[in-house]
């Protein structure tokens, strides 16, 4: 049975619900809860505190958008203002999109993509919900009392010497946190390595499993130099060694290289799991197999690699010799080749399909648009000619943000509808997140795309004021920043809707082939009631099979 | 005489009663067996140590930056370090390795009283090395080579260093605290483990069938032993060759 | 009236880099266009043809493609090696300034800019530059790392606390242009912006001379005598210290084999840090002047240098000893043994 559109909710249940044990009601209480080893809960768990961390950080940056409606910015002081955006960054790089995909589809889903009942090491998983539990709880605490104001970037010698703010106790949530998502990345890679299903050989594997392999790679051998190098700033904040201090024969290039280090690669940890929601929902709902599936397995580790040797072209202007300028830049356009092999294999995954177009693959299909547009100005920045005119301006806020939320915010929505049914039981309404996808459509275009022409126009980042001549294209931004807004809260609203009042799904509502769909919604507390056992690709949709179906 | 005794003799039977028991008291519901689930541990411990490597090779690649700014200086600093202490640090650090390897080595063997005198030696070899190491550290305070804190500039200047080139000399030094400070606590943390390792030896938690979180914490350990061996050399040795 | 004004969709493109950036702006803009504007209408065109019918059959598999997927790998990887080399040949212009730029000496500290011409005039937030003659901008920074940008110019770089970075420019139309600080340094970031005023040639030279307060060259002599450079780095037999006429921009030979280029950067090192780099043959008893010297007073000596010909260095007319250097912080001993360092007793010529 084809499944063009579904039956709006309340008239037509698709399947009789099977009510069964299942892990959310397998056991009551809030100490099951907390102390759970299930990888499923866990990721319910990730899923609301990543949820909250989302609103305040979307919180900051409205009060900034508001501000910045007029040239003088009269909302609120310089300093408040500066700490509003340190906050919107803080949260959002660290709290929010290095963690969402990983900590919450990637636990929930990869066992039961793989066939296993759990992850390596649940132990370990739950730890890692506390690290950012606490890591986040602190952070906020420093940065809601007195503040930071350095920017997520925390560069020397402002955030070691200059700034009286709460620099150290930011620093110190933010290493709990990075140990979280290294720690979730050590959980995954070896559960890939280890606790695949019989049959299941690595070119079986869905895309997905093979992002959040490439994502936990680049997680572990990044994140220690960040908190080593986080480390070493909250010591020369408190003993004044010198080591960023050029007045004492320090140099504060080098806290820049240790932060590029890991942020680079970092940006990578944000956007390879995107890739890999997308390469399962496009498949699904145009019934065809991914296009070039090795190609697009193997760009996964390309990217990863790669992404570790790109870190300086963030540097470009702030006095590294020449040379090093050229390497970077040529190495950062090596970089976009894996990624561009992602989007061609993409739409022609589309070519001589069969196209439904339920919300995830809206949302999907937007992030190939919305990321093919940001990764095409990356280009423009990894260009040395033009870098040294737009760095540091408004064009670099609107190229990371189309690729963290017109690429990764989308992706993230995509899966998250995707795999809602499978996670909860219950479908939401077709119509309210339709609505929602468009409105979140529009509102990002009309937020971002005056950001690439004012920043081309030299308004440089992280201004509190500005010249007049800016203000038209500030306005449009802050209008299209409230339209986003309502986007991002719908979901709120029908999702947690659907918890009560939506249907209840089987166990299969979109006819996907992974195996995650060959059990119930939402799964029992052991995933598979028998281990499967798996004899074909991930994308079979010519046949219609599931990976385990002979 | 029960037909079991007759098909097994008493060693066989303690062997496959552990061997059931066990499965079903540590075997884990992901894993389809126990050397999988230990096979995954020391996996898991492998990719950690990875992680440890990229920490620990932040403050090399911090080391070796200043050496190339100054390396002259950088040098001299070193040769204040405390070699002696040092040295003799490496000896009992590579002696309670070996202690843990022939710990795992009698696990392996199913000998848990050896098992137990092993770790209880890597754990004392451990604790000695802490004790060095205050000794050291005791040693440096009193030798002013604490920056930021007990610090004599005109020293260093009647050592032939530059008063330009000074704060290279902190630098150094800052380095070394927080090199050899975060090793100690690794080292720490390990005697910990092992301790409680050795707690669980002496009642009877493992056996040949079962002894991974030993072997677990056996490549811990060395890691911590190995990461020494490589700030030995960087911290104590890079001034030696002008001697 | 602000020539930024004229057009909202670019900035004024006011110099010779501003053309050079904007034409490879374009066409990036045309290949990136293309390519974004292909994908689209791919995804489009599919969307539409090939939607989901009521009562279609399951699709036919399309099997891979080695050699398209080799296709769209090798021709975007020869594309983007060609926009770099682009890019990197118009960076290596806006890198090197031409020799006979003008040089400006600037310096950045929270929240505002100082300039200072060579022949000696001083402005604040605001910068004066003749049209169609190359600028170089000399920058540092007195205390967190700040950025200059003339987005009219197409001119960035980041101003570091002790250590030089420049940019240079050529302006090619006269008006008034924004400079912003562009690396978040502090509550008034966004308030440390400043004007560029470009004038003609001789509108420039009359601003000089009605501003002018003695050139920088001069004061850069005042300050060689005031800190009794002369003492050691004079014309006179037995001197302790090589002259230092025709220095500046030629190779100095070091005393450990190696040769660096005498420019701004090494000037600076040689008075805060002289143990750095020791010229051959010399001995190493130049006293550092950190913190006795400012960072106005060390452009001022650069000028100098830059304009001190052969025969010109000043006579010493004193025989006091030597300075020494300012006394060494966190000292525990109670002696000052380090004040008398390396340097010898004062000789008579």
């Amino acid at each position: 049975m084809t499944i063009a559109t579904l039956p709006l909710p309340a008239s037509q249940p698709v399947e009789p619900p099977a009510e069964g044990s299942n892990y959310l009601n397998v056991s009551y209480g809030v100490v099951s809860w907390l102390l759970t080893k299930d990888h499923k809960r866990i990721a319910i768990l990730y899923l609301i505190s990543v949820t909250a961390m989302f609103l305040l950080g979307g919180l900051a940056i409205s009060i900034v958008r508001l501000h910045l409606m007029t040239p003088q910015g009269t909302l609120v002081s310089a300093d408040t203002y500066n700490r509003l955006f340190t906050m919107h960054g803080v949260i959002m790089v660290f709290f929010f999109l290095v963690p969402v995909a990983p900590a919450v589809l990637g636990n929930f889903c990869l066992p039961l993509m793989i066939g296993a009942k759990d992850l390596a090491f649940p132990r370990i998983n739950l730890l890692s919900w506390y690290l950012y539990v606490i890591g986040g709880a602190w952070t906020l605490f420093a940065m809601l009392t007195e503040g930071v104001d350095t920017g997520w970037t925390f560069y020397a010698p402002y955030s070691s010497q200059a700034t009286h703010y709460n620099v150290v106790p930011t620093l110190i949530g933010l290493v709990l946190a990075g140990f979280s998502s290294l720690f979730t990345g050590l959980n995954f890679i070896v559960t890939t390595h280890w606790l695949r299903a019989p049959g299941l050989t690595w070119f079986r594997l869905p895309i997905f499993v093979w992002a959040m392999y490439a994502t936990s790679f680049i997680s572990l051998l990044a994140v220690p130099v960040l908190a080593m190098a986080l480390i070493l700033l909250m010591l020369e904040r408190l003993l004044h060694i010198g080591i960023f201090d050029p007045a004492l024969g320090g140099d504060p290039l080098l806290f820049q290289h240790l932060f590029w280090f890991y942020s680079h690669p970092a940006v990578y940890i944000m956007i390879l799991p995107g890739m890999g929601i997308v390469s399962e929902v496009i498949p699904c709902f145009a019934r065809k197999s991914l296009f070039g599936y090795t190609f697009v397995a193997y760009s996964s580790l390309a990217i990863a690699f790669l992404s570790f040797l790109v870190w300086a072209h963030h540097m470009f202007v702030a006095g590294i010799t020449l040379y090093a300028a050229l390497v970077f830049s040529c190495l950062s356009f090596l970089v976009a080749v894996p990624s561009a092999i992602k989007v061609f294999n993409w739409t022609a995954t589309l070519y001589k399909g069969s196209i439904a177009f339920e919300t995830p693959m809206l949302f999907c299909l937007g992030f190939v648009a919305l990321f093919t547009a940001g990764g095409l100005t990356g280009l423009f920045l990894a260009t040395l000619g033009v870098d040294i005119h737009v760095h540091d301006t408004y064009f670099v806020i609107a190229h990371f943000h189309f690729i963290m939320v017109g690429g990764m915010v989308m992706a993230y929505m995509g899966g998250l509808h995707f795999w809602w049914p499978k996670m909860t039981g219950r479908m939401y309404s077709q119509w309210w997140s339709r609505l929602a996808a468009l409105i979140i459509f529009v509102g990002f275009f009309l937020t971002f795309l005056p950001q690439f022409i004012v920043g081309y126009n030299g308004m440089p980042r992280r201004y509190y004021q500005y010249v007049p001549e800016f203000q038209v294209w500030n306005v449009l931004s802050s209008a299209g920043a409230s339209i986003l807004a309502v986007g991002y809260l719908l979901p709120l609203g029908y999702l947690l809707y659907s918890l009560r009042y939506g249907p209840r799904t089987g166990s299969n509502p979109w006819g996907a082939t992974g195996l995650e769909w060959t059990t119930t919604s939402p799964p029992p507390r052991d995933n598979f009631a028998v281990t499967p056992i798996v004899v074909r690709g991930p994308y079979e949709y010519d046949t219609g099979k599931a990976q385990n179906e002979p | 005489m029960s037909l079991r005794d007759t098909l097994f003799t008493q060693a066989e039977q303690k062997a496959l009663f552990d061997h059931t028991f066990l499965a079903r008291d540590r075997l884990e519901e992901q894993y389809a067996s126990l050397p999988h689930q230990s096979e995954t541990a020391a996996f898991g411990m492998w990719v950690f140590l990875a992680t440890e490597v990229m920490f620990f090779g932040t403050l090399f690649v911090a080391v070796g930056a200043y050496w190339i700014f100054s390396p002259k200086t950088i040098e001299r600093a070193s040769l204040e370090l405390n070699w002696v202490i040092g040295g003799i640090n490496t000896v009992v650090l590579l002696v309670s390795s070996l202690m843990m390897v022939l710990a795992i080595h009698a696990a392996q063997l199913n000998r848990q009283r050896e098992v137990f005198r092993y770790l209880v030696l890597t754990a004392g070899l451990g604790i000695a090395f802490l004790c060095f190491k205050a000794l050291e550290y005791y040693l440096d305070y009193r030798e002013n080579l604490i920056p930021g804190f007990k610090f004599d500039d005109a020293e260093w200047i009647a050592r032939g260093v530059d008063a330009s080139q000074l704060g290279y000399v902190k630098m150094f030094l800052f380095l070394y605290w927080t090199m050899t400070g975060f090793h100690a606590i690794h080292v720490t943390i390990g005697i910990g483990v092992v301790v409680v390792m050795a707690v669980l030896t002496r009642r009877g938690h493992f056996s040949a069938e079962y002894y991974s979180p030993l072997d677990v914490t056996g490549l811990y350990w060395h890691f911590v032993d190995i990461v020494w061996i490589f700030v030995f050399p960087t911290l104590y040795l890079l001034g030696t060759h002008t001697l | 009236m602000l020539d930024s004004a004229k057009s909202a969709w670019f900035p004024p493109e006011a110099s010779t880099t501003a053309a050079h950036v904007d034409l490879l702006l374009y066409f990036l803009l045309a290949v990136c266009g293309s390519v974004g504007l292909l994908v689209a209408f791919l995804m489009i065109y599919f969307c539409i043809r090939y939607r989901r019918r009521p009562g279609a059959g399951r699709p036919a598999r399309t099997h891979a493609s080695h050699a398209l997927e080799w296709f769209w790998t090798i021709v975007p990887f020869f594309i983007f090696m060609g926009i770099f080399v682009w890019g990197a040949v118009v960076y290596v212009d806006a890198y090197h300034a031409p020799p006979d730029s003008i040089p400006v000496y600037g310096i950045g500290k929270q929240w505002m800019w100082k300039f200072q011409h060579p022949e000696g005039q001083r402005e604040i937030n605001t910068l004066h530059v003749p049209l169609g003659r190359p600028v170089q901008v000399l920058l540092t920074s007195e205390d967190v790392i700040h950025s200059f940008f003339i987005p009219a110019f197409r001119v960035h770089m980041d101003v570091l606390p002790n250590r030089y970075t420049s940019v240079w420019f050529e302006a090619t139309k006269p008006g008034e242009y924004h400079l912003f600080c562009s690396q978040y340094c502090g509550t008034n970031h966004a308030g440390m912006i400043g004007t560029v005023v470009v004038m003609e040639q001789a509108d420039f030279e009359s601003w000089l001379s009605l501003h002018a307060e003695g050139s920088l060259a001069l004061e850069g002599r005042k300050v060689f005598l005031k800190y009794r450079c002369i003492s050691c780095h004079s014309a006179t037999a037995g001197a302790r210290a090589p002259v230092l006429e025709g220095l500046y921009g030629n190779i100095a030979r070091l005393n450990n084999g190696r040769s660096v280029v005498a420019d701004d950067a090494y000037i600076r090192e040689s008075i805060l840090d002289p143990g750095a780099k020791i010229a051959a043959g010399w001995e190493n008893i130049m006293p550092t002047f950190r913190g006795q010297i400012s960072e106005e007073e060390i452009y001022a000596l650069i000028s100098y240098f830059r304009s001190l010909q052969r025969g010109e260095t000043p006579r010493r007319v004193e025989e006091y000893p030597p300075p020494t250097s300012t006394p060494p912080i966190n000292t525990t001993a109670p002696d000052s043994s380090a004040t008398e360092g390396k340097s010898t007793a004062p000789k008579e010529p």
